[in-house]
C-alpha cells in the first residue's frame, strides 16, 4: 500500500516534509521523497493532507468485561479509529477488575477478535483495586499489560503506594496514579469555589489532587522509580510536577483535552456531560496547564475516555456518574490548542504519539522505516461541527457536542490496514 | 398585573421591583387568612401539585394551605430518599406528572440543578420549595417580608445570619434578596460551616458572634443539623451553642428594637435557647403566618389569577 503526496509530520524523527510512504506486512517499508511512486498495489492520495503517526491515547475506559452496555472493546476500538487513534491504553476498572492474568487474557482475546486497533490493557495495581494487596503484576505483564493503576480507586495508603511502585518497576511497569484524596474530595461533584457554592453543588477542592501529587512525587523521588500522574488538573499539581522534573524526579504526567479547553463555567447549566473526575477547574488552573503544555512539563495528552449510558447521565448532577467521552475529539482538540495557544505542531503531536510510547515502553508512535504502520491522515482544512450522530462510541457523553473544530481525521491505518475512512 | 415569570427557581432571578411587587400584594392575602371564611376563588379550577422529595412538614403545609385558600385543587406527593434513582429518572417522573396537566408544580428536591431544568421543559409553573444547597426562595421572601413588616423597609437594615451558611439554601436566598433590597448582611459561623468563595457574596463575614450583636437589627439563627457533627464540621452541641447559640446573655446584648428570626424547625438548646425563641423579640411565628400570604401572592402572580377579593 502507498500513501502518496502527503505532508509527513513525525515528532519522533522530527520529519516534516512531503513524502510517499510504502507499507507492507503491517510495517512501514519505505519513505521516499514524493516523486512518481510506483503504480503497483493500492494507493491513497494524500495530497494536501497531513500524515501523522497513529495517535496513542494512554488513558481510556473500554468497559469490557462487565459494562458492555456503555462500551465494549469493539465499539471503543471503532471510535478510536475514527479519531485517528491506533493505540488505546485501557484502564482496569472493569467487572471483574483486570487484576489477574486471566482477565488480561480475556481482554487481549477480545482485542484480537475486534482486530481494529491495538488496545493495551493496564492492570490493577492492587487486587480488586482495593489498595490492600498487590496484584499479580508479573503474570499480567506476560499476558499483555503495559502499566499498572488503580485509577479511579486511588491508593490511599502511602505505604501501599510505595510498595506498588517498587513492585511494578521490578517488571518494568510504570504506575499511573490518579491523584485524589477522597477524604478531601468527599461528596464533591464539581470544582470547589464560588461557582459550586452559587450552584448549590458540593465542591471538590484543588487540594484533594495536590496533596496526592505531592505524596507520589516524594515517593518516586525517594525510590528513584518513575511514576506517571494521570489527568493533572490544577495549577498546584502541575507546578509540583514541573518543580519535581527540574530537580530530576522521574515523574511524567498527562492532561485531558477537556481540562485544557473547558472550565467549571461549563457546569453552570448543570449539564452532566460536564461532570468528570478531576472536575473542570477554574480559568487560572486551565491557564497553568496551558503554560505547562508550552514549557514541556506536560508529557502527554490523554482523553480519559469514560463512556456512560444516556440514562445514567440523565440523573441529577449529584447522582450522575463521573466521566466524558473523548476519542473522536482528541485530535481536533489538540489542533485547537495548536492554533489558539500557538503551540508548535511537533510539540503537541508528540504528546499523543511518541511521548506516551516512551513512557509506557511500547513500540509505535512514530513514522519510521521498519516501524509499525500506524498512521492517521488528517485534512487540516476541514471545518466541521461535532454532532451527537457523528460519535461512534456507544455512549455520547461528550462535552464538546456543538463545538466547531478545524482539522479532521480522514483515514486511519493500524498495523498497515485501513481501519477508518471518513 | 404584569408578572414576567412563569416560575420561581431562585431569588437570584428576581429584580428588586419584583420582590416589592410580591410584598405589596401580601397584606391582601394575609387579610384573607384572618377571615372567618378563608377562601377566595382566585385560582378556582387550577391544579397545584406539591412534590416533596425531602421531608418538610411546615413548608409543605404552608404551600398547601396557600393554594387551598386560593381555591386551587392540590395534590401532594411525598417521597423521601431516592426511589427515582432506581429506574425512573426525575425527568420521566416530571413528564408523567405533566401529562396530567397541572398548572403548578411546587417542589422540594434534595439536589441542585433539577428545578431549573424542569422549569425550562415544562409548560406549567414550577416553584422551588428548596433544592439541595441551592435556593429556598419562598423562605427568603417570607423572611424579608417579615423584616419589612416589622421595620417598614429593608434598605439599610443590618441582618446577621448565624450558623451553617455552607449547607443553607435559606442563607443563600436571603443573601441574594437582602442585598438586592439594600440591606447589609453579616454571616457568622465557624469556618468549617462557611462555603468556599464566601468573600464573593458581598456580605460581611465573621467567626465571632458577640461583636456583631449590638449593631444587628435582625438576628437570624439557622438550623444546625446533627449530621454536620457526624461529618466532623464542629465538635458538638455544647461547644456550638457556647459560641454560636442565641440565649439570654446574647439577647441582652441586642439593640432594643432588634428582632430574632429562625426559619424553623428549631433545635432548642443548640442554635437557640427558649429564652430567645420565646422572647418578645422573636418574630418566628410571624414568619410562619407570612409564609402563607407570601406563597398565596406568588401563586397568584405566577398562575395569573384574578379576583383577589
Ligand atoms: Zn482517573
Amino acid at each position: 500500500m502507498w500513501i502518496k503526496g502527503g505532508r509527513v509530520i513525525d515528532p519522533a524523527t522530527k520529519k516534516d516534509a512531503v513524502a510517499d510512504i510504502e507499507i507492507e506486512g503491517g510495517i512501514i517499508k519505505d519513505i521516499r521523497q514524493s516523486a512518481k511512486a510506483a503504480k503497483k498495489s493500492e494507493c491513497i492520495d494524500a495530497t494536501g493532507k497531513w500524515i501523522i503517526p497513529g495517535l496513542i491515547d494512554m488513558h481510556v475506559h473500554f468497559r469490557e468485561p462487565g459494562f458492555e452496555y456503555k462500551e465494549d472493546i469493539l465499539s471503543g476500538s471503532m471510535a478510536a479509529a475514527a479519531g485517528g487513534i491506533t493505540t488505546a491504553v485501557c484502564m482496569a476498572n472493569t467487572r471483574p477488575v483486570n487484576d489477574n492474568p486471566s482477565v488480561t487474557g480475556h481482554i487481549m482475546k477480545k482485542v484480537s477478535d475486534a482486530g481494529i486497533i491495538r488496545v493495551l490493557p493496564v492492570g490493577a495495581a492492587t487486587k480488586n483495586m482495593e489498595g490492600r494487596e498487590l496484584s499479580e503484576m508479573g503474570l499480567m505483564k506476560k499476558a499483555g499489560i503495559v502499566a499498572v493503576s488503580d485509577d479511579g480507586n486511588p491508593i490511599e495508603s502511602a505505604a501501599m503506594m510505595r510498595r506498588a511502585m517498587q513492585y511494578a518497576s521490578t517488571f518494568g511497569l510504570i504506575l499511573m496514579s490518579h491523584c485524589q484524596d477522597r477524604t478531601l474530595s468527599g461528596k464533591g461533584v464539581m470544582n470547589e469555589g464560588r461557582l459550586s457554592s452559587r450552584l448549590g453543588l458540593p465542591g471538590i477542592p484543588n487540594i484533594a489532587e495536590d496533596v496526592m501529587v505531592a505524596r507520589d512525587i516524594m515517593i518516586s523521588a525517594e525510590l528513584g522509580i518513575p511514576v506517571h500522574i494521570t489527568h493533572v488538573s490544577t495549577h498546584g499539581s502541575i507546578s509540583a510536577v514541573r518543580d519535581a522534573k527540574k530537580s530530576g524526579v522521574p515523574v511524567t504526567c498527562d492532561v485531558t483535552p477537556h481540562n485544557l479547553l473547558l472550565t467549571e463555567e461549563r457546569v453552570r447549566t448543570y449539564d452532566t456531560n460536564a461532570k468528570m473526575y478531576p472536575p473542570l477547574r477554574s480559568e487560572a488552573d486551565r491557564q497553568a496547564l496551558i503554560d505547562c503544555l508550552k514549557n514541556g512539563t506536560v508529557d502527554c495528552i490523554a482523553t480519559d475516555h469514560a463512556p456512560h449510558a444516556k440514562d445514567e447521565k440523565d440523573l441529577d448532577f449529584d447522582l450522575a456518574p463521573f466521566g466524558v467521552t473523548g476519542l473522536q475529539t482528541l485530535l481536533p482538540a489538540i489542533l485547537k490548542l495548536h492554533y489558539d495557544c500557538r503551540i508548535p505542531l511537533m510539540n503537541i503531536l508528540a504528546m499523543v504519539t511518541i511521548n506516551p510510547a516512551r513512557i509506557l515502553g511500547i513500540e509505535g508512535g512514530r513514522i519510521d522505516k521498519g516501524g509499525r504502520a500506524d498512521i492517521a491522515i488528517v485534512d487540516p482544512k476541514a471545518e466541521w461541527t461535532l454532532t451527537e450522530d457523528m460519535l461512534v462510541s456507544k455512549s455520547k457523553n461528550s462535552p464538546f457536542i456543538g463545538w466547531k473544530f478545524k482539522g479532521r481525521v480522514t483515514t486511519t491505518i493500524a498495523a498497515g490496514k485501513v481501519v477508518y475512512k471518513a | 398585573m404584569n408578572w414576567p415569570h412563569k416560575d420561581l427557581i431562585g431569588i437570584a432571578d428576581l429584580e428588586a421591583e419584583e420582590i416589592t411587587t410580591i410584598f405589596d400584594l401580601a397584606p391582601n392575602f394575609k387579610e384573607i387568612s384572618r377571615r372567618d371564611i378563608k377562601k377566595v376563588p382566585t385560582l378556582r379550577g387550577k391544579t397545584v401539585v406539591l412534590i416533596f422529595y425531602e421531608a418538610s412538614t411546615r413548608t409543605r403545609l404552608s404551600f398547601e394551605i396557600a393554594a387551598k385558600r386560593l381555591s386551587a385543587d392540590t395534590v401532594a406527593i411525598s417521597q423521601t430518599g431516592s426511589a427515582f434513582q432506581k429506574g425512573e429518572t426525575m425527568m420521566d417522573a416530571a413528564k408523567n406528572i405533566m401529562a396530567m396537566m397541572p398548572d403548578c408544580i411546587v417542589m422540594r428536591y434534595p439536589y441542585a440543578g433539577m428545578l431549573p431544568r424542569l422549569a425550562k421543559e415544562l409548560p406549567c409553573s414550577v416553584i422551588n420549595a428548596g433544592d439541595g444547597y441551592h435556593e429556598h426562595p419562598t423562605q427568603a421572601l417570607l423572611d424579608m417580608y417579615s423584616m419589612r413588616e416589622h421595620f417598614g423597609a429593608l434598605k439599610g437594615l443590618n441582618v446577621v445570619m448565624v450558623g451553617d451558611i455552607m449547607h443553607s439554601r435559606v442563607a443563600r436566598s436571603n443573601v441574594y434578596g437582602l442585598k438586592k433590597m439594600g440591606a447589609r448582611v453579616t454571616l457568622v459561623g465557624p469556618k468549617t460551616l462557611m462555603p468556599p468563595g464566601i468573600e464573593s457574596w458581598g456580605a460581611a463575614v465573621s467567626t465571632e458572634f458577640d461583636p456583631v450583636i449590638p449593631d444587628a437589627d435582625v438576628i437570624m439563627m439557622l438550623r444546625i443539623q446533627k449530621e454536620r457533627i457526624a461529618e466532623h464540621l464542629f465538635p458538638g452541641d455544647r461547644e456550638y451553642s457556647s459560641f454560636y447559640g442565641l440565649g439570654k446573655a446574647r439577647v441582652a446584648m441586642m439593640k432594643k428594637d432588634a428582632v430574632i428570626m429562625h426559619p424553623g424547625p428549631m433545635n432548642r438548646g443548640v442554635e437557640i435557647n427558649s429564652d430567645a425563641a420565646d422572647s418578645k423579640r422573636a418574630i418566628i411565628l410571624d414568619q410562619v403566618e407570612n409564609g402563607v400570604a407570601i406563597r398565596m401572592a406568588l401563586m397568584y402572580l405566577c398562575l395569573g389569577g384574578s379576583n383577589v377579593d
